[in-house]
């Protein structure tokens, strides 16, 4: 373990929505109680001024720093998080919380319905981007933290951080806003829905109802084979892999998996089926593509009203989230009126790059955050 | 502190909202915001330098200033500033004219490229002048319009541009007299 890691963390639970107190979601449904996984690091001060709450990705959960016991594989932002890190634990009490529809710890199509005791499956309403950030204000509530001093996240994080800054703008001192998008384009839907459709082509998937039966393994883990291509950038998967190829009898006159970045894919698929449920990636893709900040808006007039100061971040190798989508965040609240920063990291890593650029990345944000806490008094 | 940064301050109303076009690495902002009270914001082109800005707690947008501007509404800001940056932009009529839009009034910092040694340089040299100000080689110069102090006051004068207040500096020392001739810098402060 790294000198400056959290240490041993372990995922807390909160329940919320208990009937007849039911959640109303975007969709009209009602839906309780919902159980809520995360973690906290860090030591919240005792005017709970701290605070910053990270919001992740599409497959990612409430383990964002630190280690679980037994296990040596660090939390998804662990570069990011920790003492002396850019969310520095030794002042900032740090939030993450598995979102609604996914299946890490907070309810979703994998969990028991309670009407029913099997699990939801397809019965599971389609959450938005908005429902999961009213499940985390619950969160934020139980710890009767008034003002978060950030909210952070990049690509699914960063929609879910643009969405907290325009439903509770007296909530969120300052927005970090990483790799994303204010509303899904055609060619984010369209890879969405390729990944979609190899996992409902899977015989296993059973219109969602595969638990206790075979899981549709083929289906998710081509999904996933998608997504890794969409996230890494041509400059990147060259020089992790090239032509390299895995020394077979047949040298590849077949149709194994020769070359190493496809035999790289194979692996990402098939591991990833071990630890994500296929259904929940249909309701974390769609709760993407149902994102439109703007709907008949203009941009403009849809931030005329955050309170939030921002820092938006954006890596010049991103073809899944383009620089220039991101920036258009940072043109609208610019027009607003409202205190900016926006940089353009250079990154070969392409979306990747807001995981793994640790350096340029930390630089800017502890900065900022050190700059808000300033402001704000504390 | 350097002389041109004093100069500009001095030109600053404290409490002023400024945007600084070009902000480097935001040296100048935090002189505002630190001695004059007040609430900066920045542009710059360079990754590198935004680093140091945000360092610094300054609020900045990574970016060109031939194409940031038209985001910011009309007269939002007191005082725009174009110091060592305008000699640097493509298209420098509109990005004043911009400047303009956007702001109550306009500071404009350019070097002299006719001061009396890089006209000795061309008179006897016969080679491009390059100084302890312009240091840079015709080939590797970030600088894409060559002007001088009289250039730019008729450009003002063209584009019915007031000129406020004109100083003239050359080192640490501010030069009242053949201001075109003897100033390596001028900082204007404009009003439209």
């Amino acid at each position: 373990m790294e000198e400056r890691s959290v240490g041993i963390v372990e995922t807390q639970y909160l329940t919320c929505c208990e009937p007849p107190q039911e959640l109303l979601l975007s969709c009209g449904e009602k839906l309780g109680p919902i159980t809520i996984a995360y973690e906290t690091y860090g030591k919240l001060s005792s005017n709970k001024n701290n605070a910053i709450l990270i919001v992740h990705a599409l497959t990612g959960d409430a383990h964002a720093a630190g280690y679980h016991q037994g296990s040596d594989r660090a939390g998804w932002w662990d570069a990011m998080i920790g003492p002396g890190k850019a969310f520095d634990t030794n002042k900032y009490f740090v939030i993450c919380s598995n979102v609604l529809g996914s299946c890490k710890g907070t309810t979703g199509s994998a969990s028991i319905d309670p009407k029913t005791g099997k699990p939801y499956g397809l019965s599971f309403p389609v959450v938005t981007i908005r429902d999961m950030v009213k499940v985390q204000k619950f969160l934020v509530d139980h710890f009767g933290i008034k003002k978060l001093l950030a909210v952070a996240g990049g690509s699914m994080g960063g929609m879910q951080t643009l969405e907290w800054s325009l439903l509770y703008p007296d909530m969120v001192e300052s927005a970090i806003v990483i790799a994303t998008n204010y509303r899904h384009s055609a060619q984010q839907i369209a890879f969405h829905e390729v990944g979609r459709n190899a996992i409902m082509a899977d015989p296993d998937w059973q219109n969602g109802d595969y638990y206790g039966k075979t899981i549709p393994a083929r289906g998710l883990a081509v999904a996933r084979m998608i997504g890794h291509i969409t996230y890494m950038s041509d400059h990147s998967m060259e020089e992790k892999f090239g032509r390299k190829v895995i020394d077979t009898e047949r040298r590849g006159y077949d149709f194994s998996a020769h070359f190493e970045v496809a035999n790289y894919l194979k692996y990402r698929g098939d591991s990833f089926v071990q630890r994500f449920d296929a259904n929940s990636w249909l309701y974390m893709s769609k709760a993407c593509d149902h994102f439109d900040l703007a709907q008949d808006q203009k941009l403009t007039d849809v931030f005329a009203n955050v309170k939030s100061k921002f820092l938006v971040i954006s890596f010049t190798s991103d073809w899944l989230y383009p620089p220039a989508q991101t920036k258009q965040i940072a043109k609208a609240l610019k027009a607003n009126g409202v205190d900016v920063t926006d940089i353009g990291i250079n990154s070969k890593y392409g979306h990747d790059a807001f995981l793994v650029e640790v350096d340029n990345q930390s630089k800017v944000i502890s900065h900022f955050v050190e700059r808000i806490a300033k402001e704000a008094g504390n | 502190m350097r002389l041109d940064f004093k100069i500009i301050l001095d030109m600053v109303k404290p409490g002023s909202l400024v945007l600084d076009l070009g902000c480097g690495d935001g040296d100048l902002m935090l002189l505002l915001k630190e001695q004059k009270q007040c609430k900066v914001f920045g542009i710059e082109l360079d990754e590198k330098l935004i680093y140091q800005c945000v360092e610094k707690g300054l609020s900045v947008n990574h970016g060109d200033i031939d194409t940031e501007l038209i985001d910011f509404s009309d007269k939002r800001f007191d005082y725009v500033i174009l110091n060592e940056s305008l000699q640097q932009v493509y298209y420098p009529k509109q990005v004043i004219l911009e400047s303009f839009r956007i702001g109550k009034k306009v500071i404009v910092g350019i070097p002299n490229f006719c001061s009396l040694e890089a006209r000795l340089q061309i008179m006897f040299k016969g080679r491009v002048p390059v100084t302890k100000e312009l240091p840079f080689e015709w080939h590797d110069t970030p600088n894409l319009r060559f002007l001088s102090i009289k250039d730019f006051r008729d450009f003002c004068d063209e584009n019915d541009i007031k000129i406020l207040k004109e100083k003239g500096i050359s080192k640490d020392k501010i030069i009242n007299r053949f201001k075109n001739l003897f100033s390596l810098n001028c900082i204007f402060l404009l009003e439209k």
